[in-house]
C-alpha cells in the first residue's frame, strides 16, 4: 500500500478493499518503524489520525466520501493544527498547541483526509537543508545506501523526505524562496508553489508574509492536483488571498501539449549549474519537444538580482513577524527573568536558533533609520523589475523551464556553516516568489544516483497548465516512480 | 521677556465600531480581562488581520467633516517596538499614506472671534492592550481586551497659542466626533486621549523653539492644567538661560506635576514598513459619497439652526449644539415643552448641575427630554411656580414618579391662577392689614412702594397654602392698593 499514490489509495478505499482505519494503521506502523532513519516527523498524531480514519470510514459508509476521504497524509509543522502541537521547527514553540486550525488544515479535515502528523522543517522555514530544525536534521532517503547522510533540502525537507521514503503519499509544504521546489527536487518528488494568494496563509506560521505560499508535495502531478483541489481557494481570513474561481486541477491533466511554447531563461543555464545537472534538464526538455512543444531561449535580465533583493525583503518581514515570540503569551519563556528586558532578551536568545537570529538581525538592520531606502526600498524596486521580466517573458512563451537547484542533494554539514553558499541553493527558485507566480519541481533524472528536478514556471494562476505539463511528462518518463535505494 | 506659546495636538479617537479593526472581537468597555481577545488579538502564530470596513467609513466621515482630502490609497505600516501589551511586537498603523489628508477645524474663542486650526492628517491604527501593575503581587497583568480597538490619530499643525485655544480645539473635536457618531466621547474610559506638543519662542520670532510632548491627557481640565504647567516649566528654564530638552513627558493631574518619560536620544527606531499582510486599501468615489450621505448635522450647522429656529442666543446655541446627545436632549425637551428659551435655561441650569454633581453623562441621565419638556410646559402655562418646578424635577430625577402632572397632583403643587379666588384672598389679607395698606398708599416713591408689596406676599402665599400664582397676586395687589 505504501507505494500507492493518493489517487490509487482513494480508489482502493472506494472499492472497499481496505478501510481507512486499516490503511492508517499500516501507514502509522511503517512511519514509526522507518522514520528513525530520516527524522522526517516532529510529531506523530496517532490517536487523532485513527479518530479521523474512523470518521472517514463512517462518512464513506454514509455515501459522503470525497477523493480524500480516509487517505493518509501529513502537514508540514508550520500549519496550525487544533489540539496538535505546532512547533515550526523551533524551540520557541516546543510547547505550543494551537486552539485553531489553519485554513489549509481545516480544508483537508473537511475533505476527510487523515493527518498522520507534523513533518520536520527548518526553523521558521529558514533554510535550504533542514539542518536548522530544533528537532534535528532530516536525512534524505536518497544516497543513504552509499553511507552518506545527505540533506533533503529545505525548508519543507521533512515533507519531501517522508514522501520520498513512502512514509506518506503526500504532504503539505510551504515555499518562501524555494522551500517546496528545492526539497522536492533533492528528494525526487513532485512539488508545486502556487501563485501568491491562491492558497490561504491563515494559520500558516509566517516567515515572510509577501512571499510565503503553501502548496502540495506528492509523488505525482496527479496527486499534486488532488491536493490543490483541497488547498486552493479564497479565504476571508486572509486579506492577501485572491477571490478567484478554483478549477478542478485534475480535469485538464490529460490535455495534449502539442504547440506548448517553452522558454528557457538563459540566465538559468549559466555556469552556476553543473554540466551533469544541465544535461539532465536538457534531456527532460527534449521529452517535451517529443510531446509537441516548441522551445526558445528567453531572458530574465534582472534575475541575477533576486537573491540580493530576497535577502533584504524576507528578513525584513521576518524581523517583524517573529516579534510576537516574546515569552509573554505563549511559547518558550526563559527561566526566572529578573525584569522585562531580561525576559525579552533571554527568551529570544534561548528560544531561537542561529539562522533565525541571523535573519532577524539582518532584517532589523535593513529597516533601520538611515538604511531603509538603500536596502528595503531598493529591494522593492528590484522586485518590480524581476516581476516585469516574467510578465515580458510570458508574452512570448507559455511556460518557462529551468533547473530547480544548482546541484543534487549535498551532504549534511557541507554548507550549514556558510550562509551565503546555502542561500545560493535557491538561485533558480527565489525570483519566482518575488514575482508571485507559480512554479513546479518535477523529477527529471539522476546525477550520481541522486534526483534532479526540472522547474516549470508559469504565469499567474496557471497552476492547471503546470500540472498538465508535469502530468504529461510523467506519462512518458518514470523518474517520479524511482525509489531511493 | 515676552514669549509666544506654540501648541500642536495629537488626539487618539477610539472609533465606536462593533468589532476590532482587524478581528471580529467586540470592543465594548469594561469586560473581564482578556474575554474580548481572540487568536488574532493575541497574535497567535499564523493568524492574520482582516480590515474592518466600518473603521474606514468612520475615518472618511471624519475627513469629510474636517474639510480634508481623503487618501484614495491608504497603506498600513508596521511600527515595531516591544511592549507586553503590544501582542504582535508591532502596531499596525498608517504613516506615509494615511486615510485622511490635510484639513481644518474652526474654533470659537471666548472673545467671540473664530480661529482656524489646520489638521496635518489623521490616520487609522489599532490600540494596544493595557498593562495592569496593581493586584499582581509585583508582577504585571496584561489585558488585551483593548488591543485592536480602532483609533484615528488626529495630528494638528502647531496652530494654537494658548491653553484656551487648545482646549477649545479639543472640545470642538469632541463635539465633532460625537456628533458624527464615530466615537462615544467617553473621556473617562479613554475614548479620546490627547498628546500636547508645546514650545516657546521669543515674542514675534519666526523660529520655533524646542518642543516637548506631554502624553495621554484624558480630560479637558488636565489638558488645560498640563499646558499651563509645561509653559511655566519651559519659561522658567528659558528665563534662567537654560535650554529645553526635546522629550516626552508624563503629567500627573492629581499632583499637578510632570516628569520626563524619555528623551529624543532614547526614542525608539520604529522601523516602519508597509504591512505585507494587508493590501493597500483603495477608497473610491462611491465609498466617499456613501460616507458623505451618512454625515449627520454637524455642530456648526446645528448651532446656526438653534439660533435661527429656536431663537436662542449665540452662547446658549453654542453650548447646546456642541454635544450631540445634549443637543438631541434639548430638541426632545423643546418638542414636548414648546418654550425653547425656558428649556435651554433648565438644561443648562438644573439638569447640567445635577449631571455634573453626580458625574453622569447625558446618556446616563435618569430623566428624558420628554419629561423635562412636560415640566417646561407646566412652568410656561403657569401651572407651576419656580419653587414648585424644582420639586417636580427632584421627583423625576429620583425616580419617585415619572409623570409630571401626576407629581403636581400628588404634591399639590398646582398654582391657583383663578383670578376670582385670588382676588378674594387679596381682599381678605388687605382687610387684615389696614396699617400697612395706609402706609403704602401714603408713599409717593414708586420704588419704595414696590418694595412694600413684598410685605403682602408672605401672608398671601400663606393664605393660598403656597399655591397662589405670585405673578397674578402681584398684579391684583397693585391694582387694589393703587385704586
Amino acid at each position: 500500500m505504501h507505494n500507492k499514490s493518493v489517487a490509487e489509495l482513494s480508489r482502493e478505499l472506494e472499492s472497499g478493499k481496505v478501510s481507512s482505519v486499516e490503511l492508517t494503521q499500516q501507514f502509522l506502523d511503517r512511519l514509526k518503524a522507518e522514520d528513525g532513519k530520516y527524522n522526517s516527523f516532529i510529531t506523530i498524531s496517532e490517536e487523532q489520525a485513527l479518530a479521523e480514519a474512523r470518521a472517514a470510514d463512517e462518512l464513506r459508509a454514509a455515501g459522503k466520501a470525497t477523493a480524500w476521504t480516509g487517505v493518509p497524509f501529513a502537514h508540514k509543522d508550520i500549519f496550525c493544527t487544533n489540539g496538535i502541537r505546532t512547533t515550526c521547527g523551533s524551540k520557541m514553540l516546543e510547547n505550543f498547541v494551537p486552539p485553531y486550525d489553519a485554513t489549509v488544515t481545516a480544508n483537508f479535515k473537511a475533505a476527510g483526509a487523515v493527518c498522520l502528523g507534523k513533518t520536520n522543517m527548518d526553523e521558521f522555514a529558514m533554510g535550504s537543508s533542514n539542518e536548522s530544525s530544533f528537532y534535528g536534521a532530516v536525512t534524505n532517503p536518497w544516497g543513504l545506501s552509499s553511507g552518506d547522510k545527505r540533506v533533503p533540502g529545505g525548508s519543507s525537507g521533512g515533507s519531501a523526505a517522508a514522501v520520498a521514503a513512502r512514509l506518506v503519499p503526500a504532504a503539505t509544504g510551504t515555499d518562501t524562496g524555494g522551500s517546496i521546489r528545492q526539497p522536492a527536487a533533492l528528494c525526487g518528488i513532485t512539488g508545486l508553489k502556487p501563485t501568491y494568494g491562491r492558497v490561504s496563509r491563515y494559520g500558516m506560521i509566517a516567515f515572510a508574509s509577501s512571499l510565503d505560499q503553501g502548496g502540495p508535495m506528492a509523488r505525482t502531478a496527479e496527486d499534486a492536483a488532488l491536493m490543490m483541489n483541497v488547498m486552493a481557494g479564497y479565504d476571508p481570513k486572509d486579506s492577501t488571498c485572491i477571490d478567484r474561481e478554483v478549477p478542478d486541477y485534475t480535469a485538464t491533466l490529460n490535455e495534449p501539449l502539442k504547440g506548448l511554447k517553452i522558454g528557457l531563461p538563459k540566465e538559468y543555464f549559466s555556469d552556476q549549474l553543473s554540466p551533469a545537472m544541465e544535461e539532465q534538464v536538457r534531456n527532460a526538455i527534449r521529452e517535451y519537444e517529443k510531446l509537441g512543444a516548441t522551445v526558445k531561449e528567453v531572458s530574465l535580465p534582472n534575475a541575477r538580482l533576486a537573491i540580493a533583493a530576497y535577502y533584504v525583503i524576507a528578513p525584513a518581514e521576518a524581523s517583524a513577524n517573529l516579534s510576537r515570540f516574546d515569552g509573554v503569551r505563549y511559547g518558550y519563556r526563559c527561566e526566572d527573568p529578573k525584569d522585562l528586558m531580561d525576559m525579552y532578551t533571554r527568551t529570544r536568545a534561548e528560544g531561537f536558533g542561529t539562522e533565525v537570529k541571523r535573519r532577524i538581525l539582518v532584517g532589523t538592520y535593513a529597516l533601520s533609520a538611515g538604511y531603509f531606502d538603500a536596502y528595503y526600498l531598493k529591494a522593492q524596486k528590484v522586485r518590480r523589475l524581476i516581476q516585469q521580466d516574467f510578465i515580458n517573458a510570458f508574452k512570448e512563451v507559455d511556460v518557462l523551464m529551468s533547473p530547480v537547484s544548482p546541484t543534487p542533494a549535498f551532504k549534511q554539514g557541507e554548507k550549514n556553516t556558510d550562509p551565503v553558499s546555502m542561500y545560493l541553493e535557491d538561485v533558480f527558485t527565489i525570483a519566482i516568489n518575488l514575482a508571485g507566480i507559480p512554479a513546479m519541481s518535477v523529477p527529471a533524472g539522476l546525477v550520481d544516483g541522486l534526483p534532479v528536478g526540472l522547474q516549470i514556471i508559469g504565469d499567474y494562476f496557471s497552476e492547471a497548465r503546470l500540472l498538465n505539463a508535469a502530468h504529461q511528462f510523467q506519462q512518458v518518463t518514470d523518474w517520479h516512480q524511482r525509489e531511493p535505494q | 521677556m515676552q514669549w509666544d506659546i506654540v501648541i500642536g495636538l495629537e488626539i487618539h479617537v477610539q472609533l465606536a465600531t462593533q468589532t476590532k479593526i482587524f478581528s471580529g472581537s467586540s470592543i465594548a468597555f469594561g469586560a473581564e480581562p482578556n474575554t474580548q481577545a481572540n487568536a488574532v488579538d493575541l497574535a497567535m502564530p499564523g493568524t492574520l488581520p482582516v480590515p474592518n470596513e466600518q473603521a474606514f467609513r468612520y475615518a472618511v466621515m471624519f475627513g469629510l467633516a474636517t474639510n480634508a482630502e481623503i487618501g484614495r490609497r491608504s497603506v498600513f505600516e508596521r511600527k515595531n517596538y516591544f511592549y507586553p501589551d503590544l501582542p504582535k511586537g508591532y502596531q499596525t498603523t498608517q504613516l506615509a499614506q494615511p486615510i485622511v489628508g490635510p484639513g481644518y477645524v474652526d474654533i470659537d474663542l471666548a472673545d467671540g472671534s473664530t480661529k482656524r486650526v489646520r489638521i496635518h492628517h489623521a490616520h487609522l491604527e489599532e490600540d494596544a492592550g493595557k498593562s495592569l501593575h496593581e493586584d499582581y503581587h509585583g508582577m504585571t497583568g496584561i489585558d488585551l481586551n483593548r488591543a485592536g480597538t480602532p483609533l484615528i490619530e488626529v495630528v494638528t499643525e502647531p496652530d494654537m497659542t494658548s491653553a484656551e485655544e487648545a482646549v477649545a480645539f479639543a472640545r470642538k473635536l469632541h463635539s465633532l466626533v460625537t456628533s458624527l457618531g464615530i466615537c462615544d466621547g467617553d473621556m473617562s474610559q479613554g475614548s479620546m486621549r490627547f498628546d500636547v506638543n508645546i514650545s516657546l519662542k521669543p515674542k514675534g520670532s519666526d523660529t520655533l523653539g524646542t518642543r516637548t510632548e506631554t502624553k495621554n491627557l484624558n480630560s479637558f481640565r488636565f489638558m488645560e492644567q498640563a499646558i499651563a504647567h509645561e509653559v511655566e516649566r519651559q519659561m522658567d528654564i528659558l528665563e534662567d538661560g537654560g535650554v529645553i530638552v526635546q522629550e516626552t513627558r508624563l503629567y500627573n493631574g492629581d499632583r499637578d506635576e510632570s516628569r520626563s518619560m524619555r528623551s529624543k536620544e532614547e526614542a525608539n527606531d520604529y522601523r516602519y514598513f508597509p504591512c505585507p499582510d494587508l493590501l493597500p486599501v483603495e477608497i473610491d468615489d462611491a465609498f466617499i459619497e456613501d460616507a458623505r450621505a451618512r454625515l449627520p448635522e454637524l455642530p456648526d450647522a446645528r448651532k446656526a439652526r438653534f439660533k435661527e429656529h429656536y431663537g436662542l442666543n449665540d452662547y446658549d446655541a453654542g453650548i447646546l449644539s456642541a454635544d450631540a446627545r445634549l443637543a438631541a436632549f434639548f430638541e426632545q425637551t423643546v418638542e414636548h415643552g414648546k418654550d425653547a428659551k425656558l428649556a435651554a435655561n433648565w438644561i443648562q441650569g438644573e439638569f447640567s448641575a445635577r449631571l455634573n454633581a453626580e458625574e453622569k453623562s447625558v446618556a446616563e441621565a435618569p430623566i428624558t427630554g420628554a419629561q423635562l419638556g412636560a415640566l417646561v410646559t407646566r412652568i410656561a402655562d403657569n401651572t407651576l411656580s419656580s419653587a414648585g418646578a424644582k420639586k417636580v424635577f427632584e421627583a423625576l430625577w429620583s425616580g419617585e414618579n415619572d409623570d409630571v402632572d401626576a407629581i403636581i397632583e400628588a404634591k399639590g403643587l398646582k398654582q391657583v391662577s383663578d383670578t376670582g379666588a385670588l382676588e378674594s384672598m387679596v381682599d381678605e389679607v388687605l382687610a387684615g392689614m389696614p396699617d400697612q395698606v395706609a402706609q403704602y398708599q401714603q408713599e409717593s416713591d414708586p420704588k419704595k412702594q414696590k418694595k412694600m408689596l413684598g410685605g403682602f406676599m408672605g401672608p398671601l402665599m400663606k393664605a393660598s397654602k403656597g399655591q397662589g400664582n405670585p405673578k397674578l397676586f402681584n398684579e391684583i395687589l397693585v391694582r387694589k392698593l393703587g385704586g
